[in-house]
């Protein structure tokens, strides 16, 4: 038994209206007519463009190679040609070369996917290979390449590993629908995970408001006799947060502007895991993610299936399409996604949900001066000073706001939720962060 | 529908408090009190606080549209201000006296210096603190005894059989200075050798007195006591408080710091039988303390911002109210407290800025 509690200093509880969608079983839903796969999937290099319009493309090939350590491939996700590569808008911001598969409707996978039996013999190498092959990107969001954080160097040796099902975001519910769905597939990614880094302590971490995935963890893992703890955490965003989680969990406090392995954790959100198995077992790439569609502008929320690719507004006829009060399209999540000027824009590995909000829920208006209630330095989960950085940016002091750690913020958005000011720090840190790399590599 | 959506930066959902619902909040916190001093000290404790309140709104109304900025009256900000400015004043004041000290808060305290979220210094205080500094007759003289009480909080009866009826015409805290003022000349002459048989009957008289004060906590509690319009009513206070404290508009570091300092220094320093024979009862009861420590140091805009910071300005208001109760020329330090420190939250929140997650020592 835990005696200590197990949190983290700070964070909000916003409304979670998890309730649109959490009993929705996963749907499939049919390829589109097209997919739009851009090059930029992840953090790190682009990858290269290895096909050329008009090119014929089967399920799983590779359309665009790793260029570099730090880079992952992608494939076709629908079979049929290429019908265009050029820029097309990102989820991301701005837009980004892109390729255009035409689907023709068959179907057909790559010849060489198959299951490999045995496959939890191979050795480490090779399963990072596999990884590697198959474009494995986190699919929290982060879109960190998988194969690079199961490289650690040799100085650096993880010793816990932590799922991370938390999702503590308000609204997204892919990861609890999988965690329910797929139990058994998650868990053979954990133990592929830890074969990998050799490591010996393995944590399920998951919100106290999703018990039925919590019970379905601890089954699970007690059937498949393995060495790891199912840890049902207290609802609090930003429970999932990398840095916070560890701390929740281990107790051990990731150095600021340091990484999870520095203080011998890693983490890895349940797709990812999930992807980890397929990639692993079957040398499945990944073609296909979990999205959760929702949000009080949306007429009927999902969690679905879908293509990699598959425009957004596909994905919103989909499930019914949008309500008349619709304002905004995030994205990922309420407190952490981007919002979208268009629907073209499609779904990509990191893409964990599509929400389109009214009104009600943004309750948007305009920021008045701030009066220094705290509420922001009371919440902020990396104790920071929102509100002083905030007042330095609004007068272009970039020197003052990266002294007083601006480059710290992992911007989870937990100072602009509770400000009765509705001042839009978020906005700010990212401009300053912006401004401040650049002046240090104009140093440098 | 495509050219309608809305992009800005993350988060996309917020919290439904806004700065106006704060304000409010803390108006209807301020409800109970304002009641009470009606009642306490009738009607024109209540034309004194619509005074108040309306010179708040009009000059900050006129100078903004003067000034050609837009209006923000409609905050609540300049209502808190004109209530405040109205419980820190007698109750007998001259109607102008409310007039003149909202009007210097919001022009001099608040506007000058960018308006609402800028200014140093609570409005408020610095209004009181001019209309003490210009008008102090008005400002320092109580007369209204509240409805089914006396001025000094002592049980008329009290005053009768000892005798204090001479002496028991002021507030509890006057009472107290005047008094402790006596015994120690008293002391000074007992040590002296000196036969004295007046002063002694004085410092007798100073003696019951004093312990009478210890005997009206119940007085001080409810209200029953002379002082300013909003600050005799402990009771009525706390509950406007309690409001703030459910609704997460103060925390609890500002107020517990400044009343547990007081109580512990007077304990230590303010009896008149050496060190630790001091009521800290009575200390915390009495004066402006409570409205002070849970209204006015926790004034969002004007204390710190860190969570350090906040204790450091609680106990620095404590000693200062402290030091100005004991010492100072005035019975009662409160204002002036908050007033110092707040000009001390800039440093406050410099050298109390928290540690980054993860951040290590060295380097």
């Amino acid at each position: 038994m835990r005696l200590k509690k197990l949190t983290f200093k700070g964070g909000v509880h916003p409304h979670e209206y998890k309730e649109l969608a959490e009993d929705k079983a996963i749907e499939v839903m049919p390829a589109p007519e097209l997919v739009i796969i851009p090059v930029q999937q992840h953090i790190g290099a682009p990858a290269e463009p290895v096909v050329a319009v008009g090119d014929e493309v089967k399920i799983g090939d590779v359309v665009c190679q790793a260029k570099g350590f730090v880079s992952v491939p992608s494939h076709a996700t629908v079979s049929g040609t290429v019908k265009a590569i050029d820029p097309r808008p990102h989820p991301v911001g701005g837009k980004v070369l892109s390729i255009i598969i035409e689907n023709d409707g068959k179907d057909e996978w790559s010849p060489d996917i198959a299951f490999d039996e045995n496959y939890a013999e191979l050795d480490a190498d090779e399963m990072k290979k596999r990884i590697l092959n198959a474009g494995l990107a986190g699919m929290g969001g982060a879109t960190f390449p998988s194969h690079v954080k199961l490289s650690p160097p040799a100085d650096k040796p993880i010793d816990t590993f932590i799922l991370n099902g938390a999702e503590c975001e308000p609204y997204l519910t892919a990861d609890h629908r999988l965690m329910l769905e797929k139990t058994r597939d998650i868990l053979e990614g954990v133990k592929i995970i830890m074969k990998i880094l050799g490591c010996k302590n393995g944590y399920i971490a998951i919100e106290n408001n999703k018990p039925d995935a919590v019970r379905a963890m601890r089954q699970a893992v007690k059937e498949m006799k393995m060495d790891a703890e199912v840890v049902s955490l207290p609802v609090k965003y930003p429970q999932g947060a990398e840095k916070q989680l560890i701390k929740a969990i281990t107790n051990r406090k990731v150095p600021a502007g340091g990484l999870p392995m520095d203080v011998g954790c890693l983490v890895h959100n349940v797709g990812t895991a999930k992807a980890i198995f397929d990639a692993v077992s079957s040398k499945k790439p990944l073609i296909e993610r979990v999205v959760t569609v929702t949000g009080l502008g949306i007429n009927e929320p999902k969690n679905v299936l879908a293509r990699i690719g598959t425009p957004f507004q596909n994905l919103i006829d989909f499930c019914g399409g949008l309500k008349e009060n619709t304002i905004k399209i995030v994205n990922g999540g309420p407190m952490m996604g981007i919002a979208q000027y268009t629907l073209e824009v499609p779904v990509i590995k990191g893409t964990s949900g599509i929400l389109a909000l009214t009104e009600k829920e943004t309750a948007l208006r305009d920021p008045d001066p701030c009066i220094r209630c705290a509420r922001c330095v009371d919440v902020c989960p990396m104790n920071l000073l929102p509100n002083e950085m905030a007042r330095q940016i609004e007068y272009d002091n970039f020197e003052e706001a990266h002294k007083l750690g601006v480059l710290d913020c992992i911007e989870c958005g937990s100072c602009s939720f509770v400000c009765p000011s509705r001042i839009r720090h978020v906005h700010l840190f990212k401009y300053a962060k912006l401004e401040i790399t650049k002046s240090l590599k104009a140093r440098a | 529908m495509e050219n309608r959506l809305l992009v800005s930066a993350s988060p996309h959902i917020a919290h439904k408090d806004s700065v106006q619902k704060i304000m409010f909040g803390v108006v209807i916190a301020l409800l109970p009190a304002a009641i009470g001093g009606v009642y306490f000290f009738g009607a024109q404790a209540a034309w004194t606080i619509v005074l108040a309140i309306l010179s708040a709104m009009i000059t900050e109304a006129l100078i903004e549209k003067l000034t050609k900025k837009p209006i923000t009256i409609a905050d609540g900000s300049a209502i808190v201000t004109g209530i405040l400015l109205a419980f820190n004043v007698p109750p007998e004041v001259p109607w102008w006296i409310p007039v003149i000290g909202s009007a210097f808060a919001i022009a001099i305290g608040k506007i000058p210096f960018g308006g609402l979220g800028y200014n140093p210094m609570n409005p408020a205080l610095l209004g009181r603190a001019f209309l003490l500094a210009s008008w102090p007759s008005h400002m320092t003289i109580f007369k209204v005894a509240p409805r089914g009480g006396s001025l000094s909080g002592i049980n008329p009866h009290a005053i009768v059989n000892y005798g204090l009826d001479a002496i028991t015409s002021a507030t509890p805290l006057n009472v107290f200075k005047t008094q402790r003022g006596i015994l120690s000349e008293w002391r000074d002459v007992l040590k002296s050798g000196i036969e004295n048989p007046v002063l002694q009957a004085k410092a007798n008289l100073a003696n019951n007195a004093i312990s009478q004060l210890s005997d009206s906590y119940a007085n001080l509690f409810w209200g029953k006591v002379g002082g300013c319009i909003g600050e005799t009513s402990v009771f009525l206070l706390l509950i406007g408080a309690l409001y703030l404290i459910y609704k997460r508009y103060i925390g609890l570091r500002i107020p517990l710091t400044y009343i547990g300092t007081v109580a512990l220094l007077t304990w230590i320093f303010a009896g008149t039988e050496g060190f630790f024979s001091g009521d800290p009862l009575f200390q915390v009861l009495s004066g402006g303390l409570i409205l002070g420590a849970f209204f006015m140091a926790t004034d969002m805009v004007t204390s710190p911002v860190t969570p350090k910071g906040r204790v450091w300005f609680g106990f620095g208001c404590g000693v200062i109210t402290v030091i100005i109760r004991l010492v100072g020329g005035y019975p009662e330090g409160v204002s002036y407290s908050i007033l110092l420190m707040n000009l001390t939250v800039p440093l406050l929140d410099r050298y109390t800025k928290p540690k980054t997650f993860g951040k290590v020592e060295q380097k």
